[in-house]
């Protein structure tokens, strides 16, 4: 029993991180219909941010600080991507993949040119060292803060898009990109700044996995397949939807780890996505939608 | 653009064909091993012209095909070098007590060669099948595969004891009683390979010149539109993914064949999707591009990362954002200055 609540315990932990690393990618997915394949490498930005601050401001604050620098860095990065590269594609998604692919490709050699290929270490403050215990589980203070991130993104997010100016922009161009456009909505400055707050929160993502083992060039690797999957899973454009989907793979994930090893787990992770669009291909959260090709 | 001379059209596959027959008196052992690999990808490489550029399904995970193929010849060639009763040496090492029982058909070399055509084809059928019969495809089809390639290479690469893990399967030393050590067996498995080359090329022009091809880009351009006409587009999108699976399976056991190993580096997420470039640098819609694109990217990989290995990747994603950028129809496409 034990084991059980500590495993579950993991997929919650594991979810949260799979929910910072998939939200950026949902949004801008829900909007534009494009995947970022170099989102991983946005992770790995905010690692190295994250890294470079403490360097400049070590002590209990500097985590805190690297945040709104890592959320800030990536954001400008996947400004200059969305700017550069993505508008020039929007109406090729498959080809977004392929471009973006390269930019990630260029990325990872570049921090390991820059940074070694081995990675940095990232020192949690003493106050994310500990552990508390809950129902005979130990959990690690850092886990927990990370949960405690995912969930206050999430609020934020919600927050922007339901009761700021920007996130009534935003939904009028998710519902009809083209009736927004004729209402005068600057529905390319909409898909900057969607896609500006998506690199963020990858940005902020890359920080908690610097909390949890070495920031290196392949470090959003791990995590962006499983993000992808996410948004697979999670329905067009719904944040609930993939929320859902990133708390289900998550604990779904850590628990099958108590029968199989890590890497069966994995391909039981891809046959749970496939056998799941059996019985829901639009995803958990479907938005009710008359039109055809949505 | 220019138009090229008909001539030009016309005679060039010929004097490529004579060119490629005559490599095996030019070329050196090594050289002529490089080129009969670089023309198993080739193969591969065909097959995308059909799922990506006819079918409009971007596959990011062919690797996985490839790798289906190269593992059953591999798996027949460590089997059928050892005196009957004995396992492959690396099992020992990793201290097995038994060969694994889906091994021990692989001793047959009808079986091994039949596994390495139909399981891709099999695989991605049933594959492509579940996914597309619940009409989700486009940006999803292509996460899901790169998702595929990854938890493929991570299975091998975790069974160390029955797939040789990370390193692979290496050391072969015959096929079909052939010593692979010889040059005349390298010359022949190069005939081999220009020759399923030249079947699957002449196969895939007249097959997307059919009536099958025609429906197949129609589902590309207007699946729904296909749909209010009568016909699903369902069947043509996985016949057309499964064919291109059994060129990759193919293509995977040649390359085993010349290269002597196969392993989790060579089809995991990153070479699946450079698969996809060079058919992208080709021309996605050309068949011809096609095997100039594997060729080519090849040629420049082995010319560049033997002088500057860490040089490479930057080449690579440059190639992708300017290929896909600025010729988004490839060398074909400059070639004849519109889509084909």
């Amino acid at each position: 029993m034990d084991l059980f609540l500590n495993q579950l315990f993991n997929g919650v932990s594991l979810a949260s991180l799979y929910l910072l690393a998939s939200l950026g990618l949902a949004l801008s997915f829900g909007l534009m219909r494009v995947i970022n394949m170099a989102h991983g490498e946005m992770l790995m930005l905010g690692g190295y941010l994250a890294w470079a601050t403490l360097l400049v401001v070590p002590g209990a604050a500097g985590i805190l600080i690297a945040m709104p620098v890592a959320f800030v860095g990536a954001a400008a990065m996947g400004g200059v991507i969305q700017t550069v590269l993505i508008r020039r594609l929007s109406a090729r998604p498959l080809d977004t993949l392929l471009a973006t692919w390269g930019v990630s490709l260029v990325l990872q050699q570049a921090a390991r040119d820059l940074f070694g290929a081995v990675g940095v270490e990232v020192r949690a403050p003493a106050w994310l060292e500990g552990s508390v215990e809950l129902a005979g589980v130990v959990i690690p203070t850092a886990r927990l803060f990370i949960i405690g991130v995912a969930v206050a993104v999430l609020g934020g997010l919600a927050l922007i898009l339901l009761k700021t100016r920007i996130g009534l922009l935003v939904r009028a161009v998710n519902q009809d990109r083209m009736m927004a456009s004729a209402t005068g909505i600057a529905v390319g400055r909409v898909d900057l700044a969607v896609f500006c707050l998506g690199s963020g929160v990858a940005g902020l993502a890359g920080v908690m996995l610097a909390l949890l083992g070495p920031v290196t060039p392949s470090v959003g690797q791990a995590y962006i397949i499983p993000a992808f999957l996410v948004v697979v899973m999670g329905g067009l454009g719904s944040i609930t939807g993939t929320t859902a989907a990133a708390v289900i793979l998550g604990v779904f994930a850590a628990l099958a780890q108590l029968f199989v090893d890590v890497s069966v787990s994995q391909m039981l992770l891809l046959v749970f996505v496939v056998l799941f669009i059996q019985f829901r291909p639009q995803g958990v959260v479907a938005v009710r939608t008359r039109q055809l090709d949505a | 653009m220019p138009e090229v001379p008909a001539i030009l059209r016309r005679g060039l596959p010929w004097l490529l064909l004579a060119l490629a027959a005559a490599a095996p008196a030019a070329l050196s052992g090594y050289d002529l091993n490089l080129l009969a690999r670089f023309m198993a990808m080739a193969i591969l490489a065909l097959g995308l012209v059909l799922v990506w550029g006819h079918g409009g399904i971007l596959s990011l995970g062919q690797g996985v095909f490839f790798g289906l193929g190269g593992y059953a010849i591999a798996m027949h060639m460590k089997l059928a070098d050892l005196p009957a009763g004995e396992m492959p040496d690396f099992m020992v090492w990793s201290g097995r007590e038994a060969l694994p029982l889906w091994w021990a058909p692989f001793g047959s070399a009808t079986f091994a060669i039949a596994a390495a055509i139909l399981v891709p084809t099999l695989v991605a059928a049933l594959f492509a099948w579940a996914v597309f019969h619940r009409r989700v495809g486009g940006t999803y089809f292509a996460l899901i595969t790169q998702a595929l390639a990854l938890a493929f290479a991570t299975l091998i690469i975790s069974q160390q004891d029955a797939t040789g893990g990370f390193n692979g399967l290496t050391d072969f030393y015959s096929i079909l009683g052939f010593g692979l050590a010889s040059p005349r067996t390298g010359v022949g498995l190069y005939w081999l390979t220009l020759a399923i080359l030249c079947a699957a090329f002449v196969g895939l022009r007249w097959l997307t010149a059919s009536r099958f091809g025609m429906l197949l880009r129609a589902a590309r351009d207007g699946e729904n539109r296909v749909r209010f006409l009568g016909y699903s587009p369902v069947p043509f999108k996985v016949v057309a993914f499964a064919i291109g699976a059994l060129l990759a399976g193919i293509a995977g056991a040649l390359f085993t064949l010349h290269a002597g190993v196969v392993s989790p580096a060579l089809i995991g997420v990153v070479p699946s999707i450079e698969m996809v470039i060079w058919v992208a640098v080709g021309g996605r819609y050309s068949l011809a591009g096609a095997i100039v694109g594997a060729l080519a990217v090849n040629l420049a990989r082995d010319a560049v990362s033997s002088a500057f290995p860490e040089l490479w990747l930057y080449c690579m994603g440059a190639l992708f954002i300017l290929v896909v950028t600025l010729m988004p129809n490839g060398l074909a496409g400059l070639l004849k200055g519109r889509a084909a």
